[in-house]
């Protein structure tokens, strides 16, 4: 016996409270699913759901499976997730360098603007943004064009949809300039290293996407058209628009209020990253002759981001989490599809629910795992 | 001669008591529901979040509606007083959960009585107390009167988690028309959206979008389409496995139909006591022995006739004078062209 049991016997009893824990839960609802003749298996998912959903990403309706709605309500979730991220973190960063601006105009809106978002229920908000916009914005034959190819209307946003024609050499030629844009990083960072050179990387990575891609119109026979969306009557009174590519209402409205509640939180996270570098390295770095961009870059961001990530990873997780109140204003995420929808026509309460509930910690663990990687990477090195 | 009656009776007194504890203690034994219901004090009762008509909350948290009255009237016949009911607010979602789960005892809510529910999910419809059916409704403007003018790109808003989503499928699809359903997951923010102009057109159960229309800004710039795509027959639901609360939740029902058959109200109620018709007496306690088989006392009837009235005047009383559906339609007696049709309490 090498190990004491006053080391591991807190841990055992601890790993032996948890199992005897969701050992009675199981047991409890094995007996009384039991009791009142309630089946437990998970072969509805292959079932016919005959259900439609009003947005999907993959090609479905009623009469695909439960998993394949499954499927539709996850990558919904995603999608508003990743458009949350994106406008949250941009609009954040923005808020957050703007609340340390000497300008005391910019500095107060900032302010005020973090304080206020902040401090109201999202579900209120989603709900303000949903139906506010439903009442301001115009029915489809009032709409004014946008640039005269868009039209923002109460049912939803429409643009043209973009036609290809040999998609996969655009594609390709897309690839390859990333590709390259790598290779030349790479060599340009030896060439400082070991040479003390400095390559223009920026311009000519901004360059190449936008060459490639020129080169694979011009020579590749790739073809770009637009189809615009058309005004259709369908009574008196009532208009859509056909063709073209249709964003629901929903969706705006819930990428909006997550993206505006969220940005709050990471622009504070942003000014305490920033504010947590000492005014001495700034003020060292100047006296060494770097210059103020370089100041930034070189030494006040890569020591900010560290503060930065961590509780920024936070929100992330919150944001994907809260867009879950999508149900409340019938955007089609998981809940609304499937812990909703599918849920009430199976009955299958907790094996659906058993899934939700994994579903969202398997993104919230994803979204963990990516930022710890990049914490990681931006850590001091200690050699 | 004297020993031997001694033993008789004392045979027919053991008899006698074991025979009264059996029947007693059966009917308690029976109905783990109908105990904890007595020894609460009250009934357990899952209804709508607000549909005028069937189950409505006004501004002092009173509820009315003839949902509600199926409730009130399990109460009555268990518990002596229609007031003891606690009634809990569920969304479509919520409500078979709710009463899987044992959170309720009694679901009154508008709930459609398919095959799946009733065999798939652990429960039982004891009956139907309105007779419904899947109808759209649309702005006057649009200059829509039936749903033969549907056209392809249509949007429709409706529930999720009703049976509603299904039919409207099966609807659309059947005429080859594309559409955009909206669902919502509370009724209040379907009619927020379709009010708002968010949908062409609003679907659900036909007494659900009369009584919705009572709730927008104009009323009266929308219509009820004549069409109806779906049978939708609504009625109480309790759990499965409990067979005599059961039979007291299906009776409840059938009495206070079967007292509107027989001209029994609420204000007449204790005079029939002494009517020729046995049929009549049977259902007001004053002859047979009609709440035994429940472990209830046989005034059970007579106390939901009285304290919740006949279905007719529930009807009069919850639909038709608050003008969301003045005609009885089907939900009128066979005897007077309905199809209202229960089997007798005897």
């Amino acid at each position: 016996m090498n190990f004491k049991l006053k080391d591991i016997g807190p841990q055992l009893m601890t790993v032996i409270a948890v199992v005897l824990v969701f050992g009675f839960f199981t047991y409890n609802a094995q007996v009384n699913m039991e009791n009142r003749g309630i089946d437990f298996g998970f072969g509805f998912l292959s079932q016919e759901s005959s259900f439609d959903v009003q947005f999907s990403l993959i090609e479905y309706d009623g009469s695909h499976s439960y998993f394949r709605a499954y499927l539709v309500g996850l990558l919904n979730t995603i999608l508003v997730s990743v458009i949350g991220i994106i406008f949250a973190t941009i609009l954040g960063v923005i808020v957050g360098i703007a609340r340390l601006s000497p300008n005391y105009l910019i500095n107060k809106f900032a302010a005020f603007y973090v304080e206020f978002f902040r401090n109201i229920p999202l579900l209120l908000q989603i709900f303000f943004w949903y139906f506010a916009a439903l009442r301001a914005l115009p029915l489809p034959q009032d709409a004014e064009a946008m640039f005269g190819i868009s039209f923002l209307t109460i049912k939803g946003l429409y643009v043209p949809a973009f036609i290809w024609q040999n998609f996969d050499i655009f594609f390709y030629s897309l690839v390859a300039a990333i590709i390259s844009i790598i290779v030349i990083r790479i060599r340009a960072k030896k060439l400082q290293e070991t040479q003390g050179k400095q390559t223009p990387v920026l311009l000519i990575s901004i360059g190449l996407i936008f060459i490639l891609p020129l080169l694979s119109f011009l020579f590749g026979g790739v073809r770009l058209s637009f189809e615009v969306p058309v005004l259709k009557q369908l009574a008196t009174t009532s208009f859509i628009y056909e063709g073209g590519v249709s964003l629901p209402p929903e969706l705006i409205a819930l990428a909006l209020s997550l993206s505006l509640y969220t940005a709050t939180f990471i622009a504070e996270c942003v000014r305490a990253g920033i504010q947590g570098v000492g005014k001495g390295q700034k003020e060292a770095a100047a006296s060494i002759g770097l210059t103020p961009n370089q100041v930034l870059k070189l030494v006040v961001m890569p020591q900010a981001l560290r503060i930065i990530i961590p509780p920024t990873t936070n929100q992330y997780l919150n944001l994907t989490k809260n867009s879950s109140l999508a149900a409340a204003i019938a955007y089609p995420d998981l809940v609304l599809v499937f812990a909703g929808t599918a849920l009430m026509q199976t009955g299958k309460a907790i094996e659906i629910v058993s899934i939700t509930m994994f579903t969202y910690l398997s993104l919230s663990i994803s979204i963990s795992l990516f930022m710890n990687w990049y914490n990681n990477k931006i850590a001091i090195q200690e050699k | 001669m004297f020993k031997y009656l001694k033993q008789l009776t004392s045979l027919v007194a053991m008899v006698a008591v074991l025979f009264t504890f059996t029947t007693e203690s059966m009917a308690a034994k029976k109905s783990k529901t109908l105990k904890n219901t007595q020894k609460k004090g009250f009934v357990r009762c899952g209804v709508s979040q607000g549909l005028p008509g069937f189950s409505n909350a006004d501004a002092a948290g009173n509820w009315t509606g003839v949902d509600v009255d199926v409730c009130r009237a399990v109460a009555a016949a268990v518990l002596g007083d229609a007031n003891k009911v606690k009634f809990t607010p569920l969304s479509a979602k919520e409500r078979f959960t709710a009463l899987t789960s044992g959170e309720i005892d009694i679901l009154s809510r508008n709930t459609t009585w398919t095959l799946s529910r009733d065999a798939d999910i652990g429960l039982t419809f004891v009956g139907v107390n309105f007779y419904d059916g899947q109808g759209f409704m649309v702005r006057k403007s649009s200059g829509i009167t039936s749903t033969s003018q549907f056209k392809n790109g249509i949007s429709a808003c409706t529930n999720i988690g009703t049976t509603t989503e299904l039919n409207m499928r099966d609807f659309f699809n059947s005429r080859g028309i594309s559409y955009e359903p909206v669902a919502f997951e509370k009724a209040d923010e379907v009619v927020a959206a379709y009010d708002a102009g968010r949908c062409d057109t609003y679907t659900t159960d036909k007494s659900g979008l009369a009584a919705q229309r009572t709730k927008m800004k104009n009323p009266d710039e929308h219509i009820v389409l004549p069409e109806t795509i779906s049978k939708e027959p609504l009625g109480p639901v309790v759990r499965q496995g409990d067979a005599v609360w059961e039979d007291i939740v299906r009776w409840s029902l059938n009495t206070m139909i079967e007292a509107e058959e027989y001209g029994i109200t609420s204000a007449n109620a204790d005079s029939m006591k002494t009517s020729d018709n046995p049929q009549i007496k049977r259902l007001v306690g004053a002859e047979g022995e009609m709440g035994a088989a429940f472990g209830l006392d046989n005034e059970w009837n007579l106390r939901i006739i009285k304290q919740v009235g006949n279905y007719g005047e529930s009807y009069k009383r919850n639909i038709a004078d608050t003008g969301i559906l003045p005609d009885r339609g089907p939900n009128e007696l066979w005897t007077k062209g309905g199809i209202l049709y229960v089997p007798p309490s005897r």
